[in-house]
């Protein structure tokens, strides 16, 4: 009996493993967490991988991870937010046939009452500036992800160097940051789609945007066959095609939460 | 209060609705989990044996990394394979990052030393004297060490139950080296935490919930067992 289930636990488990294996031709992704978390890509896949009897697997991490993906040759494509590692990325000859997919922004938000006064800033280094006044806490990534990236430069623009017991640096992805920045009342940097995504979850509001600087530009970049042999290229090629042409596109501007537009096509 | 309560309530919602992307990532915890306790006990049980019943020099210094390495954290586990199953790493070209079998063997070296620990603790908690009945009986290597598994049958069970419970409820190797990708490599644990950053908290109960509904299950079953040949 205790035997007949063992050798019956085995069978079963392997069996499952190389059909789950090697059942279908699958693409590897790894790809910022705001576009999973937003549920963009639930609707972005599905048509793409039913077309080229193909599976998507996604690696949903921060942009930094995401391109380090790249750079082992872990996965085929990256699908990422922060330009200028992108194109460290491809200038490295990581990655090749980049790509503009669609862009959104990035927002300041927190808490209702605003206690360091965000709201009449003029410019996102200003608001940084008074953010750092320390009257509440600032919850960062820190994970070097997209946002980390853009909140960095931001930090950079205001000349400050954030320090101190406001300075909360989470190293965790954005959904994480944003409640992180609820149960605090602090304040945080936010792609606004994953924003959107949360909105009836948490009570932080936008406080700032608008400003050019806060422009978040997604790409979407091959894993280079020339460095990593075992990359599929043709896929990933295929795949690149699909997201900017006209479908992908049409799917991206059609993709909405809570009424709003996440995120608006670009590719060129 | 009355977040506990929406819990449990969508933990049951989740379960009759029979969403197959929920039973997908419970068949997954399942399958790794269990594939893995079982090579682990397969290599863990006979090696256990062989330390507990052979006495040679540096019996000890084995005995105190098999401790040590009961406490090691999953996400060093992770790591390491990480390194070395990445296409940069020794095994690369196996192409097993972000697979099931990936997260199989990180369980697997996961279990392990709780079952050899274990192992050991239960055939040295047996009578001393079988052992020595077994040899002035003219018995065999191996019919001593079938006599010794057959009388120390319960704690060596033990040793699985806890190895299967140490694998199921981890999160560190599954996402390392699972990817969590939905579908394919996301298992309870991994979808609890995503769920999680998610803020969709109810969600991530709901899931913990079901993990140790199905954990309840197989312990059900080894406990069957245990019984059936007491």
């Amino acid at each position: 009996m205790k035997k007949a289930f063992f050798v019956g636990l085995v069978f079963v488990s392997v069996m499952a493993m190389i059909c789950s294996a090697h059942g279908q031709a699958r693409l590897r992704m790894s790809t910022t967490t705001s576009t999973e978390s937003s549920g963009l890509l639930k609707v972005l896949l599905p048509p793409f991988e039913k077309a080229n009897n193909v599976t998507v697997d996604v690696i949903s991490v921060g942009t930094g991870k995401a391109l380090k993906l790249g750079e082992h040759g872990d996965v085929d494509v990256v699908f990422v937010h922060a330009r200028p590692l992108e194109d460290k990325f491809v200038a490295d000859g990581y990655g090749v046939d980049r790509k503009d997919v669609m862009y959104n922004d990035f927002i300041l938000v927190g808490p209702k009452d605003d206690p360091s006064g965000v709201k009449g800033a003029k410019t996102a280094a200003e608001a940084f500036t008074r953010i750092s006044s320390g009257k509440a806490d600032f919850i960062s990534r820190g994970d070097e992800s997209g946002t980390h990236q853009m909140e960095k430069a931001l930090w950079k623009a205001s000349g400050i160097k954030p320090e101190g017991k406001w300075y909360v640096e989470a190293g965790q992805g954005m959904g994480a940051v944003l409640q992180m920045a609820n149960e605090k009342k602090g304040y945080a940097l936010a792609d606004r789609g994953t924003f959107i995504a949360h909105e009836n979850k948490i009570g932080v509001v936008i406080l700032f945007d608008g400003d050019k600087a806060m422009f978040n530009p997604y790409g979407i970049i091959a894993v280079n066959p020339k460095k990593h042999p075992n990359a599929q290229y043709e896929l990933a090629k295929k795949f690149i095609n699909y997201v900017t042409g006209p479908e992908g596109q049409k799917v991206i501007a059609d993709f909405k939460l809570n009424g709003k537009q996440l995120f608006f096509p670009d590719a060129k | 209060m009355s977040f506990l309560f929406d819990s449990l309530h969508e933990a049951l919602r989740l379960v009759f609705r029979f969403d197959p992307e929920v039973y997908y990532v419970v068949w997954t915890s399942l399958k790794v989990s269990a594939a893995s306790t079982v090579f682990a006990s397969v290599v863990g049980v006979p090696l256990g044996l062989l330390i507990a019943l052979t006495g040679f020099r540096g019996k000890s210094a084995v005995q105190l990394t098999l401790n040590t390495l009961m406490a090691l954290p999953t996400v060093v586990v992770g790591l390491f394979f990480y390194a070395m199953l990445s296409r940069r790493g020794p095994l690369g070209d196996m192409g097993l990052l972000f697979t099931p079998s990936a997260i199989v063997v990180g369980l697997f070296v996961l279990g392990l030393p709780t079952i050899v620990n274990l192992t050991i603790s239960a055939v040295h908690a047996l009578d001393k004297r079988l052992l020595l009945t077994c040899k002035l009986l003219g018995a065999t290597p191996v019919q001593q060490a079938w006599k010794i598994l057959h009388e120390g049958r319960f704690g060596i069970l033990a040793s699985v139950v806890v190895a299967f419970g140490r694998v199921i409820s981890e999160v560190g190797i599954a996402m390392m080296l699972g990817g969590n990708i939905r579908g394919f490599t996301r298992t309870m644990t991994t979808a609890i935490a995503l769920e999680t950053s998610k803020g969709e908290f109810e969600l991530g109960l709901a899931l913990g919930l079901v993990l140790l509904a199905a954990a309840f299950f197989v312990n059900a079953m080894l406990f069957l067992i245990q019984r059936s040949k007491g």
